[in-house]
């Protein structure tokens, strides 16, 4: 019985392919894509600001909404953290990728690999949670920067607009510190594999026609790092553009996209205008992934 | 099968093992219509080009296998297992992981594993392709004697025309898709069907067009093999077969020596000649001499056109 | 690409850089065993474990931790099944719509979560689905599939297609293949995968915010300990298991998958 059901799908391979696809196909299709389309269709309900009701009367008001200041300031508050973090977590992750990639073997290589995964792995909201604790007033930070009598610096630090703010843990700063910190796995490790990917004949190939270091690095390790680089930064961009904890536990009021998101649809209960919003993260990350696509981003994935 | 890679032979062995189903016509194996049953219904088994073990049995188990999901008792099919690893001179090796073994030795446990469950037809796909040479004719001695042995059909792909000749009673030569010839390895080479066969197998000289017209008042094309060429300074007098041409290159390869003659209308005519005289000259012709080449009758072989209708 | 010697600043670059990752962890180890209740100076005056006793008799933290498990084993078990279908459906053959497939396995943890959250909520509320347990778990699933699916998928193509022929030469029907080569081959990844899915949701907080309703998964009972100061102690202890819980899958993850390659019999062809 089970050997003429075997021979039936072996013969019919578009059965057998049917049985094995169905289950994710309903999973993803009905149940994910489902819920994705219906919400950005809600985009288009109208809300009514007296009454607090939905009606399913279609109008582009939410989307034009997102153009009026208030929510335009959001928009780039929330896309100016995602570069700036993306920027910052490719400078930091750079010379511990190479490293690894260049100067480890063996076991030490391994260590380093574990030292990566588990920090990346680590509980978000713990990892989180430890930054408010090292940030909090008389916590970690502070002490370090009373011990090496850093307090002059970080006074200025805190007084250039935009960056800083009335403490550390209410600062841009510190909000750009946690952002950092949580994302900056996702970026070592793409650009480590690609810089492995580098055989080392192309190394000696360029000292042999006589490049020196530094010429080798700029010409011919940096850009086939690239494709890696763009790869970290499509996690660390995306992360950044939807997270609505950090913004919340670290750094000045204000809203990001994510937390107007959780705001509109719960305290507020305007669904429409959420829908709305979630478009904005949804088109930021296609246009980004169109432009990283160019630099060889997905085949270093 | 023999042909070079993408000729189609891979694809052929595939299709009787199985792996693929003929979009049209039918496979017979000792009279018996297999097109449309998947492999674990043919009497037929397979030696891979990466001999396939897996890794996660020992050798035993690998070759216990086939018994194992035909559901012969564990007793017996352990006998049975290391019979055949005797067979192939691997007894007591059963314990291994397929790891520790070299590739001659992973080589022979595929063998034995296929050869266990007593197939009507073994096929090869390129078994030897990976051991060096040494160990290849070794094995290309060990796998003919095996064959005798056992008195099953083997059938063995490869691209290496040399191993073809040697170890088959026929061979299927391929070409784009299509068998141009199964003959013999002494047919195939005296007498091929095709230029195709006529210079893949061994080196030959197809004449064609205008000189085939001159030569012989045929348009149809003819092999000489280089061999059956002789050279001499002056042209032969009477009605003898023969072209005239510069020496363009002396190639010295230990038990002959090759020249090429390039013909007036440009074609490069490969002659070999046996150094079989003690004390014959160095090099009796210099390149840019104009020579000429003449040779029998009997060494002209007619071959046909292949026409190759690309729809297909 | 390996030379001899490292420049001492990319050195001390790389080792920091570890280091700053690291930090902030150790932070949390060593505040689970602070002997204050209220603050968070630094340094610690003393250490202690009693922080660990008083969590455990915490009936809140117990349900929590109760309900993060039951999310997670669930959430991994239909993971395992829908990750494995589909990296099976999805890895040799190529038919019409596989790239837009796999696209949308990946989709759920390329999108911000908050999207997700988002979209199963509102379709939670048109469906008139109360959020509860089974609405956390239909939301973890949706994301934890791709761990799966990515760790079967590499595996499956390690395996060599010819060994699962050569099964199939020999004798072996479909399911016996199944059973005795690709089973025993992907019974690791499997594993490997299924811890990962596991770490991702018992840790997951951004779509369970928008899913769990008035449940408290464990990471949601975090978050709002956090404007409760009173609680640091006990908070301090839960945030040390939960990143425990989260890491160590790791470390089991990667001894199960090393090493998978270079063992199908051939030399390196």
């Amino acid at each position: 019985m089970m050997r003429r059901l075997a021979t039936l799908l072996y013969r019919r391979p578009n059965l057998y392919l049917a049985m094995l696809l169905i289950p994710p196909l309903i999973w993803f299709g009905a149940i994910y894509l489902g819920s994705l389309l219906a919400l950005l269709w809600q985009g288009f309900y109208t809300f009514d600001d007296f009454t607090m009701a939905v009606t399913p009367e279609l109008t582009l008001a939410n989307f034009a909404a997102l153009l009026q200041p208030s929510n335009f300031d959001i928009i780039l508050r929330t896309l100016g953290m995602a570069v700036a973090v993306s920027i910052a977590s490719a400078v930091l992750a750079f010379p511990i990728a190479y490293y690894m990639a260049r100067y480890t073997r063996g076991s030490t290589k391994a260590f380093f690999y574990i030292a990566v995964m588990m920090p990346m792995w680590a509980s978000y909201i713990v990892k989180a949670y430890a930054w408010t604790l090292l940030l909090a007033k008389g916590g970690v930070a502070q002490w370090f920067v009373q011990q090496l009598n850093l307090e002059p610096l970080l006074q200025w630090l805190l007084g250039i607009p935009g960056v800083g703010g009335s403490t550390l843990s209410t600062s841009h700063l510190g909000r750009f510190m946690v952002f950092v910190y949580i994302w900056l796995p996702f970026m070592i490790l793409p650009i480590q594999a690609a810089l492995e990917r580098l055989p080392p004949s192309l190394l000696h190939a360029s000292a042999d026609l006589g490049a020196r270091p530094r010429q080798t690095f700029v010409q011919v390790i940096l850009p086939l790092a690239v494709p890696g680089i763009a790869a970290g930064s499509i996690f660390t961009f995306s992360l950044t553009l939807g997270d609505f904890i950090v913004p919340q536990l670290v750094g000045p009021p204000g809203y990001f996209i994510g937390s107007m998101v959780y705001a509109q649809q719960g305290a507020i209960g305007n669904m429409p205008m959420a829908a709305a919003f979630t478009l904005v993260p949804i088109m930021l990350i296609a246009v980004y992934l169109t432009l990283v696509k160019r630099l060889g981003a997905f085949d270093a994935l | 099968m023999l042909g070079p890679s993408g000729s189609g032979k891979t694809t052929c062995l595939r299709l009787i093992a199985g792996f693929e189903q003929p979009s049209h016509g039918s496979i017979r194996i000792h009279g018996v219509e297999a097109a449309g049953l998947p492999p674990y219904q043919r009497d037929v088994n397979t030696v891979f080009q990466d001999y396939a073990l897996f890794p996660h049995m020992n050798v035993r188990d690998n070759v216990a296998y086939g018994l194992k999901v035909k559901g012969v008792a564990k007793a017996q099919r352990h006998a049975r297992a290391e019979e055949a690893l005797g067979m192939v001179a691997l007894a007591g090796y059963g314990e291994r992981k397929p790891v520790q073994l070299s590739g001659g030795q992973r080589q022979r446990v595929a063998l034995a594993r296929a050869l266990v469950n007593r197939p009507r037809v073994l096929l090869l796909d390129e078994p030897l392709g990976a051991l060096d040479l040494k160990l290849r004719e070794q094995m290309q001695g060990e796998l003919k004697k095996l064959q005798r042995q056992l008195g099953i059909t083997f059938i063995f792909v490869t691209h290496d025309q040399t191993e073809a000749l040697s170890m088959s009673d026929r061979v299927a030569v391929f070409n784009r898709g299509r068998i141009e010839q199964v003959d013999t390895p002494r047919n195939l080479y005296m007498q091929p069907a095709t230029p195709f066969v006529a210079e893949f197998v061994g080196t030959s000289n197809v004449l064609r067009g205008e000189l085939a017209q001159h030569l012989v008042a045929s348009p149809q094309p003819f092999s000489i093999r280089p061999e059956h060429i002789r050279l001499s300074a002056s042209a032969i007098p009477g009605d003898v077969l023969q072209l005239s041409g510069v020496l363009h290159d002396i190639q010295y390869q230990g038990s002959t020596t090759r020249y090429e003659l390039q013909l007036d209308n440009g074609q490069l005519l490969a002659v070999s000649q046996a150094n079989s005289q003690w004390h014959a000259d160095a090099a009796p012709w210099q390149p840019g001499q104009r020579l000429h080449a003449h040779w029998p009758r009997e060494a002209m072989t007619a071959l046909r056109e292949t026409v190759l209708d690309e729809g297909r | 690409m390996h030379s001899d010697n490292a420049s001492p600043g990319l050195r001390l670059a790389a080792w920091g850089g570890l280091l700053f990752l690291h930090f902030p962890i150790l932070i949390i180890v060593l505040y689970a065993f602070n002997t204050e209740d209220a603050a968070f100076s630094f340094p610690p005056r003393g250490l202690t474990l009693k922080w660990f006793g008083v969590a455990f008799s915490r009936p809140d933290v117990l349900e929590s931790i109760k309900l993060s498990l039951q999310v997670a084993c669930l959430a991994t078990l239909i993971a395992l099944v829908l990750g494995t279908l589909a990296a099976a459906a999805l890895y040799r053959r190529s038919f019409f719509g596989k790239e837009s497939l796999s696209l949308m396995l990946i989709l759920p943890i390329a999108l911000p979560g908050i999207i997700t959250g988002i979209a199963l909520l509102s379709a939670f509320k048109t469906l008139g689905i109360e959020p509860g347990i089974f609405t956390i778990v239909v939301g973890h699933a949706t994301f934890c599939v791709v761990i799966v699916y990515n760790n079967v998928i590499a595996r499956l193509r390690r395996t060599s297609q010819n060994q699962i022929e050569a099964s199939m030469d020999l004798g072996a029907d479909g399911w016996q293949t199944f059973r005795y080569i690709v089973l025993p081959n992907l019974g690791s990844a499997l594993l490997a995968g299924g811890m990962l899915a596991f770490a991702l949701s018992f840790d997951e907080i951004i779509v369970t915010t928008f899913t769990a309703g008035h449940e408290r998964t464990l990471p949601i009972w975090l978050l709002n300990q956090l404007s409760r100061p009173r609680d640091v102690p006990v908070t301090n202890v839960v945030a040390m298991l939960v990143m425990l819980v989260t890491m160590l899958p790791i470390l089991g993850a990667y001894y199960l998958t090393r090493g998978a390659e270079n063992v199908t019999g051939s030399d390196g062809k």
